[in-house]
């Protein structure tokens, strides 16, 4: 029985992350378009029904499916398969630990709204996306290509840098909420800071949130941390990758972002609590209660989630198109100069705050 | 400082910092993002009229209007009875750049006039639409306002034009008028 609850939170999960996936594919078109005074991919059409390009994703299947899978003659076959894989499935993994919402109770038992809730989850996030970093630098080796190479060596040297960075951005949250599970952080955030402000990460924490979100936008390897990519110049670490092979690497990078997405959204924007929703009702800090329902409640909490997820998607998009990439010298000075020192100072910080404060 | 190159200018503490332009290049892109997205959705509703969410023009089935003067592909004018106008003086293959018109002249038929052209072929794929031969033509016998942009075919010998299909062509403007 618990193994069928899980495997059904694991099918619901996977669907989630790939229907996300896919749909970023069109909101990435879109979304540059319009922020561009454009009007973006409309032509792909099923009889001459357009739907504002969401059609687009289907034919890229198609055109993914039925592409030659080619691997350069001076590969390595086997690793030139596995890295694609990699690069996906740590993607996919890496969203096992983040709660959707709160427990609920069904059928008499408590089922955790999350695929698997181990006291370190924050960890084995970390644990997950440093594989991924495999699934790079594979991809560059396996090609036989020097460019491919080049890309996955800054590959490497990116993730490196700024794991490091990220890993110590979110001591200090840890620290304030004393917990490495995703689930007991979002659990935390339901409180109140100063009887009226919700004890959200970012409110606690706003220079941990910043340097977790450069971070994080530098781990999925998108503008302007894309030197590994670097379309105009090396294309990248996948320059070998043709068909399905390429879209695993492509789709990889769009579940990613939704990992990200939920991270940032559980580590520092309460997860699924909403503002000043407790099990009961509303609760406003002037004394004003208003009852609910339970089972609106979950779905309140629930919608904030995905839409807490969707607004980061968002969010990265935008910075996507906005900025220009870095040059390599100030990627790893923005690193290790900036976003380090940054991080212990926030640790620094924190410690002495809690030790005055006592809490 | 390089000899001769610009002065670079020297980055505040704050753009150096960079937090701040980059918030600023956000408020910028996503203020472009949030007012197009209105007027797409007021324009879907129909509540938008004037204002477009994009600078697109649709290309198949919007065109941009060409301007007048615009050099399109060539036409050869007639006279009243229909014959060819050009006098095949060759000021137009000699001034053009291109070398890519091909005049066969022979005698003409009246004694006014010297010569004419029994081939006139352009090979559009060589043109490369600067307009001299239509300044160059004494006789006003060339001009390029077909209005037609489209060039395009399978194989290059499409792209050689004859003299017959040079004088079919009609202007841009005549086409317009017949159309309304
Ligand atoms: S437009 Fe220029 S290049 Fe073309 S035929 Fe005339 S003179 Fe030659
Ligand atoms: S310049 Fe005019 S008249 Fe002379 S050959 Fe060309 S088109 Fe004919």
């Amino acid at each position: 029985m618990n193994l069928l609850i899980v495997l059904i939170k694991i099918f619901l999960m996977i669907a989630f992350l790939m229907t996300m996936a896919v749909l970023l594919t069109w909101v990435e078109r879109k979304q540059s378009a319009v922020m561009q005074d454009r009007i973006g991919a409309n032509r792909a059409d099923i009889f001459g029904l357009r739907l504002l390009g969401l059609f687009h994703p289907l034919a890229d299947a198609v055109k993914l499916l039925t592409k030659e899978d080619f691997v350069p003659p001076s590969g390595e076959r086997f690793l030139h398969g596995l890295a694609p894989w990699i690069a996906f499935t740590t993607a996919l993994a890496a969203f096992a630990v983040i709660p959707f919402g709160p427990p609920i109770h069904l059928f008499g038992r408590e089922i955790p709204l999350q695929v698997a809730d181990p006291p370190i989850g924050i960890l084995f996030v970390f644990v997950i996306t440093g594989i991924s970093i495999y699934g790079v630098v594979l991809a560059g080796w396996a090609s036989g290509n020097r460019y491919g190479l080049l890309g996955a060596l800054r590959g490497a040297a990116q993730t490196i840098s700024y794991e490091v960075s990220m890993g110590l951005s979110i001591i200090g949250l840890l620290m304030v909420f004393g917990s490495l599970s995703p689930a007991s952080i979002s659990e935390a955030q339901g409180g109140l800071l100063f009887g009226f402000l919700p004890r959200w990460g970012v409110l606690v924490q706003p220079l941990a949130f910043l340097v977790f979100f450069t971070a994080a936008v530098a781990e999925t390897k998108r503008i302007p941390f894309d030197l590994p990519e670097g379309e105009s110049e090396i294309v990248g670490f996948f320059v070998e990758y043709s068909g399905m092979k390429f879209g695993m690497m492509w789709l990889g990078e769009f579940v990613e972002i939704v990992v990200m997405a939920a991270l940032i959204a559980v580590l520092f924007f309460g997860g699924w609590q909403v503002p000043y929703l407790t099990p009961a009702g509303f609760a406003f800090p002037g004394g004003m209660m208003i009852a609910l329902p339970r089972g609106l409640i979950l779905g309140m909490q629930i919608a904030a989630f995905l839409g807490k997820v969707v607004f980061f998607c968002w969010l990265q998009m935008l910075v996507r198109w906005t900025l220009p990439r870095f040059r390599y010298d100030q990627l790893m000075r923005l690193g290790w100069k900036g976003l380090l020192p940054l991080s212990l100072l926030n640790i620094l910080i924190t410690g002495l705050v809690l030790l005055i404060g006592g809490t | 400082m390089k000899e001769g190159g610009t002065p670079q200018k020297t980055l505040t503490f704050l753009e150096r910092f960079y937090l701040a332009e980059v918030l600023k290049g956000l408020w910028i892109t996503g203020a472009h993002f949030f007012r197009n997205l209105l007027v797409h959705t007021g324009r879907a509703l129909g509540v938008v009229k004037k204002r477009r969410g994009a600078v697109t023009i649709q290309y198949p089935e919007e065109r941009r209007p060409i301007p007048p003067g615009y050099r399109a592909r060539h036409r050869l004018l007639r006279r009243e009875d229909g014959s060819p106008k050009c006098v095949a003086c060759m000021m137009c293959p000699t001034i053009c750049p291109a070398r890519c018109i091909h005049i066969r002249a022979a005698e003409s038929p009246d004694p006014t006039i010297e010569k004419y052209p029994v081939e006139f072929n352009i090979v559009l794929d060589r043109c490369v639409m600067c307009g001299l031969c239509v300044e160059a033509c004494p006789v006003d016998a060339i001009r390029m306002d077909t209005g037609v942009v489209e060039m395009s075919a399978y194989d290059r010998e499409e792209f050689v034009t004859g003299r017959d299909f040079l004088m079919e062509s009609t202007p841009a403007d005549e086409r317009a008028e017949a159309e309304e």
